[in-house]
């Protein structure tokens, strides 16, 4: 037994708990994401070819490039190897038509990271989805490039991407149901011959770069749920909440399309999975992700059912990020052992406190 | 008691937890081998939660094993015993792992040791342990006992075992749990009792059960110990014990997830298990509550792993209270080359130390010994808002919150989503992909809270 044996070299001293899950990191999510994010861009490339590539491209190298300035301008660790910037630029790049020009990229992009990120204080900060304020921002700032015409694909071999988006020719001719020009019977066989399911299934369609294929989506979609990057209850929210709403408009017919067209028509898929799922921007609960996703699905069909726009994922998270201080408010969890009687009596002496103290004296002298 | 008869059709578990690496194998295998007598033990005056002992032998006595050293004052206190046969010397200042300076007395062992090897073993858990006519001790006679050994709770929080065990009239106790669960990642000690020693655990149950007038005994033991389960269903056999078999996750051995997850009861913020009649002890402390109040002997010894990579040879040693980690650490083949940081017990609730020459104390469970792969971790980025740490924190708090208002030092934000809850099991920390240290904000707001 000698005593040399139990000095070791350095010894680390740290707080406890001194495990962790070493194959959870921030980096880790991120791989995720650009994994389940491959399907649906090699599906782009194969409708769009070379347009998805260099609209794709272009938005990530100049998010990275935007990150990389501004995060250096703030003094900043250079923050461009967490992929976070680049993960924007692909959803950003996947949320634009084949046609838009190379600025609209580009500017969507600065004000994707600039806008939507840096100005909160950077990655984890940030209130609204920063892929979204850049596609909103652009899609204000250049209405015709973004428009129902932007996305008639002229140039494809295949005739139905020569076509209006499925949307479109929804909204279209929920309208002209509407004015009365068409009647509904021949509405509805009409639509069915263009957009039977297994076309949106598989993704021989028009629409914006990543949405096209439900099928590609989906198992990118799955595959983040399963690692748990991305949260289910958020997805799940989004679905079960657009599927009853959608199913009552179609009900009261507000919509030719069948529920089923809907769901897998459109980014519905795209933004519940990829766009809603941001952590930074969706509530820390189970049930305030759910609620999360709830209010995504139901605004997507409000948007979609009554509103000029064809499509209104967008919105509905941008407007649903807004909401996620209320939501994680409403659903602070009650902590083992604290019972509701308790909390009230506690709130109740709080208040007495704060009522003693304007009641001080020498607080109301003051007046 | 209908959520009696709903849990015990499945295995009970409670809400969040995590499920770090066990490595329970490293030890699990190797039986409990009595460490030779030391050449000197280091007895601490303070090895429980309350308040210190004052010291009752002078300098230069020789003591035989058992002898009162430090004496208890207050109720919520327990004695200290000396461990080896020796001569004592002056007390001296020891740093305890947990950052606390404390008076000890010194026991230089005797050339010759009353008891050793298995014959040592044989005193403190062989022979026979009775499962009935314990109705001869009357509940306060075993309180009394309790006290007079120095019972301590074993798993770790070391708080007086009499404490718990005093009648208490306004408060009746309907279930006692027995905690097996020993759900810290590395640890196999109570794994290793309960497979050796079963009598004296279920004795000590049986008389924890008296004591308190329990009606029912449970003893809660995870399922990835099929063992211990089977050891302890047939020691057992025919008294009045349940075995109860929990879904294995960390931290179930706390007391209140215990509780929550054997019992589906909540015990109140503020308030102690008996305020859901319920009483919980180790099965470590169960089974020196046998030897306290059937053999009359105090609490001078306790097993504890000695694992991790960083050992050479993992082993769980019954060793004399007071003996210093190095001696454990030098018995099991010393440290090797990979070795980056000692935690005196387990990774997830552990303290990492910075010097071996600390003595065991009663509460020691085990010695972890990681290397530097065990404690590599990825550089911090920023929190992402994930809720993970919320979707696993068993007290249902926000870390990810406590955490900001920490960072903060906003004192309102803390108290508001109730700092003073956390238990510190670091199962958010565990989890958290950004490498926030969540549990060290959390004592700062904790601190700050004060």
């Amino acid at each position: 037994m000698t005593k040399t044996n139990t000095t070791p070299p350095t010894l680390h001293v740290a707080p406890s708990p001194h495990a962790a899950d070493t194959a959870l990191t921030t980096r880790r999510m991120m791989i995720d994401v650009l994994i389940a994010l491959a399907p649906a861009m090699a599906m782009a490339v194969v409708v769009f070819e070379w347009y998805a590539v260099t609209q794709v491209g272009l938005c990530v190298l100049v998010c990275m490039g935007v990150e990389a300035v501004l995060e250096r301008l703030r003094g900043r660790k250079s923050s461009v190897g967490d992929c976070s910037a680049a993960i924007t630029g692909i959803i950003l790049g996947l949320s634009l038509p084949w046609s838009a020009p190379w600025y609209v990229a580009v500017v969507g992009s600065v004000a994707a990271i600039g806008l939507g990120k840096t100005v909160f204080g950077g990655l984890g900060c940030n209130i609204f989805n920063p892929a979204m304020v850049g596609r909103a921002f652009v899609m204000l700032s250049f209405a015709k490039e973004l428009g129902a015409g932007a996305y008639v694909f002229t140039e494809a071999k295949l005739a139905v991407l020569t076509q209006a988006t499925p949307l479109s020719i929804a909204k279209q001719f929920a309208a002209d149901l509407a004015a009365g020009k068409v009647i509904a019977g021949d509405a509805v066989v009409q639509l069915h011959a263009a957009e039977d399911i297994w076309t949106l299934l598989v993704g021989w369609v028009n629409g914006s770069l990543g949405e096209t294929s439900a099928i590609a989506l989906l198992l990118g979609g799955i595959y983040l749920c399963i690692r748990r990057t991305a949260s289910w209850q958020i997805p799940a929210g989004v679905f079960v909440t657009a599927l009853a709403f959608v199913e009552l408009g179609y009900w009261i017919n507000l919509t030719p399309f069948e529920p089923l067209q809907h769901m897998i028509s459109g980014s519905l898929i795209f933004g519940a999975f990829f766009i809603a799922t941001d952590p930074v921007t969706s509530p820390v609960t189970s049930t305030g992700k759910f609620i999360f996703g709830m209010g995504i699905g139901l605004l997507v069909v409000v948007i979609r059912l009554f509103s000029g726009y064809p499509e209104g994922v967008m919105f509905a998270v941008l407007l649903m990020n807004a909401a996620v201080p209320l939501i994680n408010r409403w659903t602070i969890p009650r902590p083992l052992g604290k019972y509701k009687r308790e909390e009230r009596r506690e709130g109740r002496e709080e208040r007495g406190e704060r009522r003693e103290e304007r009641n001080a004296p020498g607080l109301r002298s003051g007046g | 008691m209908t959520a009696i008869a709903t849990f015990a059709t499945r295995k009970s578990t409670f809400a969040g937890g995590v499920h770090p690496s066990e490595q329970k194998h490293l030890a699990a295998e190797s039986a409990v081998e009595v460490l030779p007598a030391p050449e000197q033990v280091l007895i601490p005056l303070l090895q429980h939660i309350g308040a210190p002992c004052t010291l009752a032998v002078k300098p230069r006595t020789e003591v035989a094993p058992g002898d009162v050293v430090g004496q208890a004052d207050g109720f919520v206190s327990a004695p200290v015993h000396a461990s080896l046969a020796g001569a004592t010397a002056r007390t001296a200042m020891v740093t305890l792992p947990n950052g606390r300076h404390v008076p000890a007395v010194p026991i230089k062992a005797a050339d010759s040791q009353p008891l050793e090897g298995d014959a040592l073993w044989e005193d403190i858990f062989g022979g026979d342990w009775p499962t009935e006519g314990l109705d001869v001790y009357r509940p306060q006679q075993i309180a009394d006992a309790a006290r007079a050994a120095g019972l301590v709770g074993l798993g770790g929080a070391a708080f007086p075992t009499h404490v718990k065990l005093t009648p208490n009239e306004k408060k009746p106790i309907g279930t006692l749990l027995v905690n097996g669960c020993e759900c810290e990642p590395y640890l196999t000690a109570d794994y290793r009792l309960m497979i050796e020693a079963p009598g004296p655990v279920i004795t000590g149950a049986l008389l924890a059960r008296r004591a308190t007038g329990a009606s029912k005994v449970i003893v809660c033991v995870e399922d990835n110990k099929p063992q211990a389960i089977e050891s302890i269903r047939t020691a057992a056999a025919g008294a009045p014990v349940q075995v109860r078999v929990m879904k294995t996750k960390y931290p179930q051995g706390g007391e209140k997830q215990l509780i929550a997850a054997a019992l589906g009861r909540e015990v109140p913020d503020g308030g102690l298990p008996l305020d859901v009649g319920v009483v919980v002890i180790n099965v470590g402390t169960a089974a020196a509550l046998a030897r306290a109040v059937v053999r009359q002997k105090p609490l001078t010894h306790r097993i504890v792993t000695v694992t991790g990579s960083g050992v050479r040879r993992p082993k769980n040693l019954l060793v004399p209270v007071g003996t210093s980690y190095r001696t454990l650490i030098d018995h099991c083949g010393g440290l090797n080359d990979e070795t980056a940081m000692i935690i005196a017990g387990g990774p997830m609730m552990g303290f990492s130390l910075g010097s071996l020459d600390m003595p065991v104390t009663k509460g020691t469970s085990g010695i972890t010994v990681l290397s530097a792969e065990d404690v590599w971790r990825p550089d911090e980025t920023a929190c992402l808002r994930c809720g993970r740490c919320v979707d696993v924190c068993p007290m249902r708090l926000l870390p990810t919150k406590l955490a900001l208002a920490a960072r903060a030092g906003n004192v309102e934000l803390a108290r508001r989503h109730h700092v003073s809850l956390c238990m510190e099991c670091g199962c958010c920390a565990y989890v958290c992909p950004a490498g926030l240290p969540l549990v060290q904000l959390i004592r700062l707001g904790k601190v700050m809270v004060k």
